[in-house]
This record gives C-alpha cells, sequence and structure tokens, in this order.
C-alpha cells in the first residue's frame, strides 16, 4: 500500500483517469490557442475540443442540445448565476436546510435585497419531505434550489419528486449536483430539471476550475449574465450577446481545463454511472459496517445506503475532528476533512454544530484494503485514547 | 482552363454554433471548410463555414431545426 490514501473526493477527485491529463497536455503541448476568437486552425481546434466537451456534458445529463451548457469555473459560479440571474427581490424562493453555502450565501445575500426565503427543515437523518416543499409554495414563488445530495452526510434528495412538484406548480427547479454528477444518474428532462449546476473537479474526474449550468430552452430570455465582456461573437456590437451560452461566457475560458474535463466525462460515461456508483457505495457500505462494530464511533446516518452517495460522516467520541483528521493524516497518511465542510446549516440539521464532524468521501480509485487500513487505524486511535 | 468554382458562406450567432454545425455537415458528408468571416460581410471576429455554392439547399436542410444560423453570402475569393 502506498503510503497515502485519499479520502477526500467529495472536495477534489483524486487521482484522475490518465485521459484527463493526456487531453490537458496535447492542447498545451500542441494546441495552446484561444478557442472561438481568431481563425487559425489551432483556434478552430480548440473551439472543436470544448464543444466535445459540451457534447459528453450533454450525452451525460440528457440535455439534448449540448450549446445549452454554459461553462463557469465550478458548481459555485454556476449557482451564482442562476440565483443572482433570475431571482428578484420579491419573488419568493425555496431550499432545504441541507445546502451547502454555495447555494446558502448566494440566497442569503438576495434575501438581504428582498427575496423571500424558505429553508425547508429536513429531518436528523438530512431527509427532506416533499410535502414540506409542497406547503412552502406560494403565488411569488420563482424557484426550488436544492442540493442532489449533502456533501455532510451523503443523503440523496428526491430530486425527480421535487422536480414535479416544481412543474407541476409551475416554479422553477434548481439543482445543485456538485456531489452526484458522475456517479448518481442524472437526466435533466425525466427530472424536470430547468437549471443544472455542476462542478467538473469532483466525480466527473475533471481538474479544478471548470464546471457549468445547464440552462433549460428558453430560461435565457430572463436569466441575466452576472459578468459581461468578449465572446468571440457579435463583436459590432457593445451590448452583451442575449444567446446561449456566449450570453454567459464572457472572457477567455479555462481552455486546458475544458479539455480535461471533456476527456474526464468520456471516462465516466466509458466506465458507467452505474458501475462507478456501485464500486463506490460497496467501499461506503464497508466501512460504515467497521465503524458500526466500535461503540466509540457515533456515525451520522442518512438511513438506507441506497439513498446515500460515498460520503461517510462520524466523530470519535469524546475528540475532536480536528484532532482525529491531524491523528489520520500524520500518523497514518489519511487524507479527509473534518470540520463544518462549508455547509453550517446541513451541521445544524444533524446536531453536529459548531463542532462538526470527520468526513472520509471515497472515489472510484479507493480500495477494500484502504478502507480495512482505515478502520484498524480508527481502532487504534481509539484504543490508546 | 479549369471551371472557376462558386461559393457560398453560412454566418452563425457565435463559434461554438459554427463549430456544432461543422460537426453536423461532416457527418452529412458535405465538402465544407471552417475560415474566418470574410471582413467585407461582416466585422465579427469570428469564423463561418464555406461551401460550394451547389450544396446550399443540401446545407440548409441539414441545419434546419439543428443549430440556428444568421445568414448566407456569395463568397469568391480573389
Amino acid at each position: 500500500m502506498s503510503n497515502i490514501i485519499y479520502f477526500d473526493n467529495a472536495a477534489t477527485s483524486w487521482p484522475k483517469p490518465k485521459e484527463t491529463l493526456e487531453a490537458m497536455e496535447r492542447y498545451f503541448c500542441d494546441i495552446g490557442a484561444s478557442p472561438g476568437r481568431s481563425g487559425h486552425r489551432l483556434a478552430i481546434e480548440a473551439g472543436r475540443e470544448v464543444l466535445a466537451t459540451r457534447e459528453a456534458l450533454a450525452e451525460i445529463f440528457g440535455t439534448g442540445d449540448p450549446l445549452r451548457i454554459v461553462f463557469a469555473k465550478n458548481a459555485t459560479e454556476a449557482l451564482n448565476i442562476a440565483i443572482f440571474g433570475l431571482l428578484k427581490p420579491g419573488d419568493h424562493a425555496i431550499t432545504s436546510s441541507m445546502e451547502h453555502n454555495s447555494v446558502m450565501r448566494p440566497l442569503r445575500a438576495m434575501e438581504n435585497r428582498g427575496l423571500e426565503l424558505s429553508v425547508i427543515p429536513c429531518s436528523l437523518n438530512g431527509e427532506l419531505s416533499p410535502d414540506d416543499v409542497v406547503a412552502a409554495i406560494k403565488a411569488n414563488t420563482r424557484a426550488i434550489i436544492l442540493t442532489h445530495a449533502s456533501n455532510v452526510t451523503g443523503a440523496i434528495m428526491p430530486i425527480a419528486e421535487i422536480g414535479k412538484i416544481a412543474r407541476d406548480h409551475e416554479v422553477l427547479f434548481c439543482v445543485d449536483a456538485a456531489q452526484t454528477a458522475g456517479v448518481l444518474p442524472i437526466q435533466v428532462k425525466e427530472m424536470f430539471i430547468d437549471l443544472l449546476a455542476f462542478t467538473g473537479h469532483k466525480a466527473l474526474c475533471g481538474p479544478q476550475g471548470t464546471g457549468g449550468l445547464y440552462i433549460r430552452e428558453g430560461l435565457e430570455n430572463i436569466i441575466r449574465p452576472i459578468q459581461r465582456g468578449g465572446t468571440g461573437s457579435k463583436s459590432e456590437f457593445e451590448a452583451q450577446p442575449d444567446f446561449i451560452p456566449d450570453k454567459y461566457e464572457s472572457g477567455t475560458p479555462n481552455t486546458i481545463g475544458l479539455y480535461g474535463l471533456g476527456a474526464g466525462v468520456r471516462s465516466v460515461l466509458d466506465r458507467g454511472v452505474e458501475h462507478i456508483r456501485n464500486k463506490e457505495i460497496g467501499l461506503a457500505q464497508h466501512f460504515i459496517n467497521g465503524i458500526k462494530a466500535m461503540p466509540e464511533v457515533v456515525h451520522y446516518r442518512c438511513g438506507d445506503i441506497s439513498k446515500q452517495i460515498a460520503v461517510v460522516s462520524f466523530n470519535i467520541k469524546g475528540m475532536s475532528p480536528s484532532d482525529l483528521t491531524l491523528i489520520l493524516d500524520e500518523t497514518y497518511g489519511i487524507m479527509c476533512r473534518s470540520g463544518l465542510h462549508c455547509a453550517p446549516s446541513a451541521h445544524r440539521t444533524i446536531q453536529t454544530f459548531p463542532t462538526g464532524t470527520v468526513r472520509f468521501s471515497f472515489g472510484y480509485y479507493n480500495t477494500v484494503d484502504e478502507v480495512n487500513f482505515s478502520l484498524e487505524a480508527i481502532s487504534k486511535i481509539i484504543s490508546s485514547k | 482552363m479549369s471551371e472557376v468554382k462558386r461559393y457560398q458562406v453560412v454566418l452563425f450567432y457565435s463559434v461554438s454554433h459554427t463549430l456544432r454545425a461543422e460537426k453536423l455537415l461532416k457527418k452529412e458528408k458535405i465538402p465544407i471548410k471552417v475560415i474566418p468571416i470574410p471582413r467585407h460581410i461582416s466585422s465579427n471576429c469570428g469564423v463561418c463555414i464555406r461551401f460550394l455554392e451547389e450544396h446550399r439547399e443540401q446545407i440548409e436542410k441539414a441545419l434546419e431545426g439543428r443549430v440556428d444560423f444568421d445568414s448566407i453570402h456569395s463568397f469568391n475569393p480573389r
């Protein structure tokens, strides 16, 4: 076993498929140019590959037209486009108490500008009741903004069900898929998703600095861009283009990153989302079974294993999460994350605020041996406490 | 003397649209080339698709309902 065990895939997946690096190297060594700007062959080739990345994303999310994928630097930026671009003072928006700050902070900022916000409390297990969402819908409800799965407990939200509720009530549905794109099936049309924010650097196997927003047809007419600038199109006009994706993509993109993201998404498509999911959840189940046998460990569970992703939050009784992660790193070479995971509301919901938890997040490249080693490590830490 | 080839160009709203169209037209095996938009046609800094005049109908049909285009112009290089 190598001396590093990486259980922090919910923050950034690592390692990446070799195809991701090869694509980035190809861009760096052979292409180098700006896509969608100059008309020479290298610029055109860069543009083709950026389009191929959109096409791979359109395939994995079932969006149809690939030009409805707008690139951003991560899910946070995509959520900012959705929230600040769509909502206005006087509108009402609904979200859950399990959200990451990438949703909560833009919504709270909009609340200060006159947005009415309902945060639906979830259960101690992080479960959201669809009935509570229905009850919160009012005449001025504009959107429901919901995470697909919690980055703290791994709890999966009933996305398709909430999507149907949103569509029936003519409310827009925006999903934060930061934790799920590439590891859970997402089909925007079947799930009635109007806006899908995703990041490239987690289960889609791309590099940091890549991500984006799917925008359903027609919504570009009502969503304002949060940035304006050069797009390589309509250059004779000083007003921002009104068509997608250029309306939301100003300035030179992260082309090298998008080469990597395209290769990453294609590697996910080749392996199959279900296969990846089965492998990761198998590791999580194995780990959960192991800690269940340790009375000193508190596991913040989310009910049935089928209702979670491969993210596990736990604590050792009488030990702070930061102390535990430091020992795991220094003594055992296990990389994980402690604290509030940028989701204070989720920690309040599962009653771990403000101390937080230790989070193990498993990825496709982790092994059963690594999980066994980590269980032994936790066991040793408990007995030497 | 060889016959003079008569070209036209189709302009799109963005480079993303242009390259999407390029892919579709290549799949249809229509001979085309992506070139910088000729200055006398538009001051846009992007690219467009050049094709032989006789393929115009085929191109319009292939793009219909799939990629919106801005306009089609005659284009004959010197």
